[in-house]
């Protein structure tokens, strides 16, 4: 995967570590939410995941996350081999805790975001990206 | 010919006042008015600001006959709503009287015999007389125009879109958004914008490399009309990378992005905007979707999908126009918009036909000398027809049928594949077809008909991919089209199904036998998105073919079975 400078920026922005999941379909995207959460029950609230609804190339989807007093997100595709993209880490000086990426999508399936918030609570968003071979345009 | 009492039935079209939209206006109102010739190009000029849309012209620039489809589906929450409509139900809900005009117009019940009594419709000089009128009615009107301007001509094809640029340049728009213009190339798109007297627009077409806003198209422009600040922004295509071919324009990146289009609403309200319009081509269903996503919003003058609605659609506080395409539609949008904000609108879809409203002479003079050096080519005939060539329709239409034939004949297929483009006017029964028939249907940059071997099941795959780019639930899903067309294969197709589970009964037509998933087929096709496509183009594959037939003649095309809708 080429490393743009956009990518570099949004990393620049606090996250760290890349973690790749050696698991299967959307089973092991449920065992990586269950190992990053503990455990702990997902709920909803104020995290916003960015992806297109159609892909334009499924190689390299531009996704963004951006969860307000976050101390950790994961990032997953969930229909890919290995679901897991990468797991931010928001240092106390980090002035945003969003970040962007682009991620290879296998096929169409949920790329979902699971945040960690500050008070130990987890919150999850997620958004259906479809890889298509293309149809006719009007 | 068409008399004048029929014709300013048609002329007089909605003027559904704010809140008051609704099924059934439309000609209740139109039957208020006094019928007299005068009425077609007047209109009671209302308000303090007036938008004239022109959208999907496919470069158009003569008059020609435009058949509305047979079968539009709407899948989901669009099920039986605008623009989903067709035929007796369409003019049931617009009160519109069979075989008048508009049923000519708008449906496509009886098209031979209507065209036959009403003639042709558009011609950008027919265009000019009416965009005239309202100019003398209202001077500083804004004339923006939807896109897929550049596309769809024999000398749009030969002069790279300058045809279409000197005329449009003539009619003196304010604003224009994209999609088939970029499929002339990203080089070539970026000097034609470059030199635009007017405003290049589209929020959602980005850099691709950056992802962020491309530099070359302005999210929005602003414009003082009638003491109003407007502010018009543009929605390209969201979906051109898929729907056709990324290598093309490799630079840019696309896709609906509404966070940005919300974005786009606030910054220009902060700025003081009292009106919003959105010049979009997202397509009729995505733009219903938009404008329930984001807020502020006034008008969307909704391009794509080719929909042409007598009245427009109410989505919450957004005003959702359709004005057809192929030059055969102009809609006139006066609004009255005071103390920052809009107090109500007046709409009036007018249909040009061609026999009726005059040419504008000046303007007349411009296509001409665009089309001078290319009248031998055009002009010549190829053939004659026996039956009604149209395009639209979700399934087929039969100018694919005669496309698929011409593929499978003269590149010796099993099966042939015609993409499901919505583009492309009418040929009568009678009539002959000529070689800029041939092109008005098959011209564009991407052209070549391969011949290829494809399993049955990744042809099964390529049926339910396109099956779901058109009868996903989600319009944000969706890109559009229409249905791949199939020669030689016949089909069932269940619409109310997922991806993966609408495609079945797959037949070989020449045998009767069930395609076979792991058996090899060849195939013929055209407009393949891929780089590198090879074969000879398909303009002149049906050229070669209509010669050997001297006079075409289909039978009805049954292949396809539509359950689920």
């Amino acid at each position: 995967m080429t490393f743009t400078r956009r990518d570099a920026l949004a990393l620049g922005l606090g996250a760290t570590a890349v973690a790749m999941l050696p698991m299967r379909a959307s089973a092991a995207a449920d065992e990586a939410i269950a190992a990053f959460t503990g455990g702990a029950e997902v709920g909803s609230g104020d995290i916003t995941l960015t992806a297109p609804e159609i892909a334009e190339n499924g190689n390299t989807v531009p996704v963004s996350v951006d969860a307000p007093g976050a101390a950790s997100i994961i990032l997953l595709a969930a229909g890919n081999p290995t679901p897991g993209v990468a797991t931010f880490n928001f240092g106390p000086a980090a002035g945003a805790q969003s970040a962007s990426t682009r991620i290879r999508l296998a096929g169409t399936q949920d790329v979902v975001a699971v945040a960690k918030m500050a008070d130990g609570s987890f919150i999850q968003a997620s958004s259906t990206v479809k890889v298509t071979i293309g149809g006719c345009g009007g | 010919m068409i008399s004048r009492r029929d014709f300013l039935q048609v002329g007089m079209a909605a003027s559904a006042l704010y809140g008051t939209s609704g099924f059934g206006n439309w000609a209740r109102l139109a039957a208020q008015q006094a019928l007299t010739q005068d009425q077609l190009l007047e209109f009671d000029t209302f308000g303090n600001v007036s938008l004239i849309h022109v959208t999907d012209i496919h470069a158009q620039l003569k008059p020609i006959y435009f058949r509305e489809p047979e079968i539009n589906l709407g899948i989901g929450d669009a099920n039986g709503q605008m623009p989903h409509v067709t035929g007796a139900d369409f003019r049931k809900a617009y009160g519109i009287e069979d075989g008048s005009p508009s049923a000519y117009a708008m449906t496509y019940n009886d098209f031979s015999s209507l065209a036959q009594a009403y003639g042709k419709v558009g011609g950008l000089d027919r265009v000019s007389t009416v965009i005239n009128s309202i100019r003398a009615a209202r001077p500083d009107a804004l004339l923006l125009d939807g896109g897929d301007t550049w596309h769809g001509s024999y000398t749009c094809f030969q002069t790279e879109g300058q045809d279409m640029v000197n005329v449009m340049n003539a009619l003196k728009p304010d604003a224009m958004t994209f999609h088939w213009e970029f499929t002339l190339g990203s080089e070539r798109v970026n000097e034609l914008v470059e030199s635009l007297p007017y405003a290049a627009l589209g929020q959602n077409i980005f850099d691709a490399e950056w992802d962020e806003p491309a530099e070359l198209f302005k999210p929005y422009k602003f414009f003082e009309r009638g003491g109003v600040k407007v502010a018009v922004i543009g929605q390209a295509f969201p979906y051109m990378p898929i729907a056709n071919p990324r290598w093309m324009f490799p630079e840019y990146s696309f896709g609906i992005r509404d966070e940005n289009m919300q974005a786009m609403v606030d910054e220009v309200r902060s700025m003081g905007a009292e009106l919003v319009v959105a010049l979009s081509h997202n397509g009729f269903d995505v733009d219903k979707k938009m404008a329930t996503r984001v807020k502020g919003i006034d008008v969307i003058l909704s391009g794509h999908t080719h929909d042409a609605l007598p009245e427009p659609v109410q989505v919450e506080q957004t005003y959702i126009i359709a004005s057809g395409s192929n030059g055969k539609f102009v809609s006139r949008i006066d609004l009255d918009v005071r103390d920052g904000r809009m107090m109500g609108i007046k709409h009036k879809l007018i249909p040009i036909f061609s026999d009726v409203i005059a040419p504008d002479p000046v303007i007349t003079k411009v296509i001409d000398e665009q089309r001078a050096p290319y009248e031998a080519e055009l002009s010549e005939v190829i053939g004659k027809t026996d039956t009604l060539l149209y395009r639209r329709g979700n399934f087929n239409g039969s100018w694919d049928d005669l496309i698929c034939d011409a593929l499978i004949n003269e590149r010796e297929a099993d099966i042939a594949m015609s993409p499901g483009v919505r583009w492309g006017p009418s040929i009568l029964p009678g009539q002959e077809i000529t070689r800029e028939d041939i092109w008005n249907v098959t011209s564009m940059s991407y052209g070549e008909a391969y011949r290829t071997e494809m399993t049955g099941e990744f042809i099964h795959t390529i049926l339910e991919d396109v099956g779901d780019n058109l009868f996903n639930p989600d319009p944000y899903y969706q890109q559009g089209g229409d249905m791949v067309r199939i020669g030689g294969m016949g089909y069932k197709i269940d619409v109310s199904k997922p991806q993966g589970e609408r495609i079945s009964e797959m037949t070989l037509l020449k045998t009767g036998e069930a395609i076979d998933p792991s058996k090899t087929y060849v195939v013929a096709g055209w407009a393949s998105v891929n780089e590198g496509t090879e074969g000879p183009q398909i303009w002149d594959v049906v050229e070669n073919h209509i010669k050997k037939q001297g006079t075409v003649k289909l039978d009805p095309n049954n292949s396809v079975q539509v359950v689920g809708a």
